[in-house]
């Protein structure tokens, strides 16, 4: 019997169905695989760097397979401080051995961002030699020796929370640091099958299809927002008034329409529970932008409109994508001088009622958020002034992201 | 002086690195040191205060609920809001959730191979060179419930998950309650894997981790340290706010007396901070990180109660609420942690018998401009706090002190060292290469330096712009 085809994998990865999940069924597949000898199990090093261990907390959160299935069927965990049974340098030694003796095999995969401030000295995190050894040094040494490099949760991806604004540690994604491919799995954290769906595909097809972020398309290839148990009230109108009310959740922060991951159908925990079907909003955390373009979490993405065009929530994830902070600041201008109104400009969509500030106060808050964020715009302009950034050849979306923020910084800040 | 380095400290969460003086075979000397910096609290100035309880969960990815918990506790303070009796039944519950997953997973995945021998495949090998005691029937069954164990803790999760939408990084906990309802279906999901789990613990947990204790009685006597212990305590009720677990301190074993929040205070000789006066709690001060500062080893500060260092943890409940009083060692910790494993389930499947159906879980509420909370609890591994302040609908000053920092904190500037450092004191050591012996000690603790490393208060440059 042939190993199933690569579109039947990529099927069962994107399957709705809740009873055939997608870790139930990988295990036998990767073990007929295994047993045609069709593949060998890679030897595989974890790196934890600026992170909260999230990320391997939810891979032990994996059902089928298990954690357990995973480390005797799929992978050969080498290095993972947290499973480790030996410690210091007698650990550290088989990782450097694996490096050493598996080079071009070993898949690195990394948790957690990187570390800049004080040349990556904020965070040191084994011995060689009786010498320190930093994140940053760690990642740029092994990564251009792995045959794969795969960054898990949004920390190690985009700098994520670690990354927050001030970014007191200089937290940083791999691919900023490394000139090797990263593959992206975001997510804070990520879903146990979109690092167990990932590895299987790597381990029997090699690399998936990625997005402009380098994130796999089975997992992230659809908003939230498209697959959506709510998306019938978010049509009809009916929207929550507080977070735990029946409705879309689209007016008390839901940033569905502009993050891309599969939770309402994967949904999480052994497929109990999401955020929404919990009456909490998406916060977008396996979007690029978490968390500081997803703050703050409980106030409603803007409609975004100009006068040429007037755009659908479908694009809007591509043009926040784009146009970052700018637009936001932009529509909140717009959004209190036109005491706030907020019609979706959808087909079929009937218009919400506006909902004017309550009071005083809160008037005087939103303005004061405003012009918070463009101080906020202002400094990164500034920054982006201070440091003539060196930026290596990047996907199109980023590079249109970097002609916005130029656009900004001339627009704003004449020299 | 044999200084020996362990680093990194490996199956606990994050970077942590320790140095011994050995002596004729025992450890005369510790440090403990912390080697990542994230600064959480300068990220939080300026933000919603909505935003905390959700934002500050990223600090730990294995106790996420802690700190969702105690940021709606400071905020509940600073807005004098509080959540219906249904919204604090399920905050508790999710809670306790996290808790027994959080114990399984530490006796199961990160301590068991200090005293098992692991399978001989990678990450169990090469495994530490020490006296492993139990026979091979029961090592193998060991590890038979080492893998049922990866399923419970699972399960733990899958239970949190049925009130707190996932995890980790629970997000249902609100200032005011929670936005999941208490309906019949979630209640059952919960209740039904809570019984799969109390049963397990019974019958499987607590004889395992007697067995452990059975085969390695000495650790009875090995690794006390000061014998001071603090608990913000765990579980208000509705309504009257009473805690199940009851706050308190003890100094040096004797007995217990209140807490006296106002005796916390924070010390930075030796951590890589620039010098600035005593910061005392916890509203007011700042710091500045200095990693080329002279004679400091960690990132972590150390927390200090009327200037004496305290162990916080299962083990800390125990002798304050007169659970469990036989001792203080490594061994006592361990079994500790069990009975509270058990004592948790009991209290949850309490809390869903008193859950309204269909009853509101949250209340809505316009937040006010202004308003200063501090939220304490008890997380899986001693005492939390959040210390908030809001001026003008943002953040204007965010606190946290740890758990972690209080059980591993360096020493303070009158070179007294923090609890752990000062329970390795004295520990036989039998292999000068393996020192699996430290390892137990400090694995017992359950140390989790994701969260101990963000302890700084905001720089001023660096606030957020205004």
């Amino acid at each position: 019997m042939d190993m199933i085809t690569r579109r039947d994998f990529i099927k069962i990865c994107m399957s709705t169905a809740v009873s055939l999940t997608l870790t139930e069924q990988i295990i036998p597949i990767v073990g007929q695989a295994f047993a045609e000898k069709k593949v060998i199990k890679p030897p595989v090093i974890w790196l934890e760097l600026g992170s909260c261990t999230g990320n391997s907390v939810s891979l032990e959160n994996a059902v089928n397979p298990t954690l357990d299935q995973l480390l005797t069927d799929m992978i050969d965990l080498r290095y993972h401080w947290l499973f480790n049974a030996e410690q210091g340098d007698a650990a550290v030694k088989v990782m450097l051995d694996t490096v050493a003796k598996e080079e071009g095999n070993f898949w690195l995969v990394i948790e957690g961002s990187v570390m800049t401030a004080d040349n990556g000295r904020y965070n040191e995190i084994f011995r060689r030699n009786g010498k320190l050894v930093t994140g940053l040094e760690a990642v740029q040494e092994f990564a251009p020796k792995a045959k794969y490099v795969i960054s898990v949760g949004d920390c190690a991806c985009f700098g994520g929370p670690s990354a927050a604004h001030p970014n007191p540690a200089g937290a940083k994604g791999v691919w900023d640091v490394v000139k090797t491919k990263v593959i992206n799995v975001p997510g804070c954290p990520a879903h146990p099958d979109w690092m167990t769906g990932t590895f299987a595909h790597l381990l029997m097809y090699g690399e998936p299809e990625l997005d402009s972020y380098n994130r796999p398309i089975m997992f992230f290839g659809k908003t939230i927002h498209e697959l959506c148990q709510r998306r019938q009230q978010f049509e009809d109108g009916i929207f929550a008034k507080y977070p735990g009310d029946s409705g879309c959740l689209l007016k008390v922060g839901c940033k569905g329409p502009v993050t891309h991951a599969d939770c309402p159908l994967r949904e999480w925990n052994h497929y109990v529970n999401w955020p929404v079907k919990a009456g909490t909003p998406c916060i977008g955390c396996a979007s690029p932008h978490f968390p500081d373009g997803m703050m703050p979490f409980y106030n409603h993405l803007p409609d975004i409109q100009t006068p040429a065009i007037a755009m659908d929530v479908k694009k809007t994830g591509a043009a926040i994508a784009v146009l970052g902070t700018g637009a936001v600041a932009t529509h909140l201008a717009a959004g209190v001088f036109a005491r706030r109104i907020h019609k979706h400009y959808l087909k079929g969509t009937k218009p919400g009622e506006p909902t004017a500030p309550e009071n005083l106060e809160q008037v005087k808050q939103e303005l004061d958020d405003l012009i918070r964020r463009q101080n906020a715009l202002l400094s990164n302009a500034k920054k982006y002034d201070a440091v003539k950034k060196t930026r290596r050849k990047k996907s199109l979306l980023k590079r249109i992201a970097d002609f916005w923020h130029t656009e900004d910084k001339s627009g704003d800040e004449p020299k | 002086m044999t200084v020996k380095t362990i680093f990194p400290m490996t199956r606990i969460h994050e970077p942590m690195k320790v140095d011994v003086d050995l002596q004729n075979g025992k450890v005369a000397d510790a440090w403990i040191g912390a080697t990542l910096f994230r600064g959480f609290e300068a990220m939080m100035i300026g933000r919603d205060p909505r935003d905390a309880a959700l934002f500050t969960q990223r600090i730990c990815g294995i106790c996420s609920s802690a700190h969702a918990v105690v940021a709606s506790m400071a905020l509940q303070q600073a807005y004098k809001v509080e959540p219906p009796p249904n919204g604090q039944i399920i905050t508790n519950l999710i809670f306790a959730a996290d808790i027994i997953q959080n114990h399984l997973r530490h006796f199961y995945l990160l301590l068991l191979l200090d005293y098992v021998k692991g399978p001989d495949y990678p990450p169990y090998t090469p495994r530490l060179d020490g006296d492993y005691r139990l026979p091979k029937k029961i090592n193998d069954q060991m590890m038979e419930h080492h893998k049922d164990a990866v399923v419970k803790s699972a399960r733990a999760h899958e239970m949190l998950a049925v009130f707190g939408a996932k995890i980790p990084m629970q997000q249902t906990i609100m200032t005011t309650g929670v936005t999941e309802k208490a309906s019949a279906e979630r209640i059952l999901a919960y209740s039904a894997i809570l019984k799969e789990l109390a049963e397990w613990v019974d019958n499987v947990y607590l004889p395992d981790a007697m067995t452990i204790a059975e085969y390695y009685k000495d650790y009875y006597n090995i690794g006390s340290g000061y014998g001071n212990f603090i608990s913000y305590g765990l579980f208000p009720q509705p309504i009257t706010a009473k805690l199940e677990f009851a706050p308190g301190i003890i100094k040096n074993k004797g007995s217990v007396e209140p807490l006296d929040l106002s005796k916390v205070g924070e010390e930075i000789k030796y951590s890589w901070y620039k010098d600035t006066a005593p910061s005392s709690p916890l509203f007011e001060g700042q710091t500045v990180p200095d990693r080329d500062k002279e004679g400091a080893y960690s990132w972590v500060k150390a927390p200090r109660y009327d200037g004496l260092p305290f162990e916080g943890g299962p083990l800390a409940r125990g002798w304050i609420n007169g659970d469990y009083r036989r001792g203080i060692s490594v061994m006592d910790r361990i079994v500790a942690r069990a009975l509270e494993t058990k004592k948790i389930c009991r209290l949850a499947a309490g809390w869903l018998e008193q859950l309204t159906h269909h009853g509101p879980t949250l209340t809505p509420f316009t937040p006010p401009m202004d308003g200063d909370g501090v939220g304490l609890t008890d997380a899986m591994r001693g005492p939390l706090g959040h210390w908030v302040s809001v001026r003008n609908g943002k953040i204007r000053h965010y606190q946290i002190v740890t758990p972690t920092t209080w059980n591993f904190s360096p020493r303070d500037s009158s070179g007294r060292r923090g609890p752990v450092e000062e329970a390795l004191v004295g520990t036989q050591v039998a292999k000068s290469e393996s020192l699996i012996e430290v390892g137990r000690v400090i694995r017992s603790l359950d140390p989790c330096f994701t969260c101990a490393v963000h302890i700084i208060d905001a720089p001023k440059a660096a606030s957020y712009p205004q």
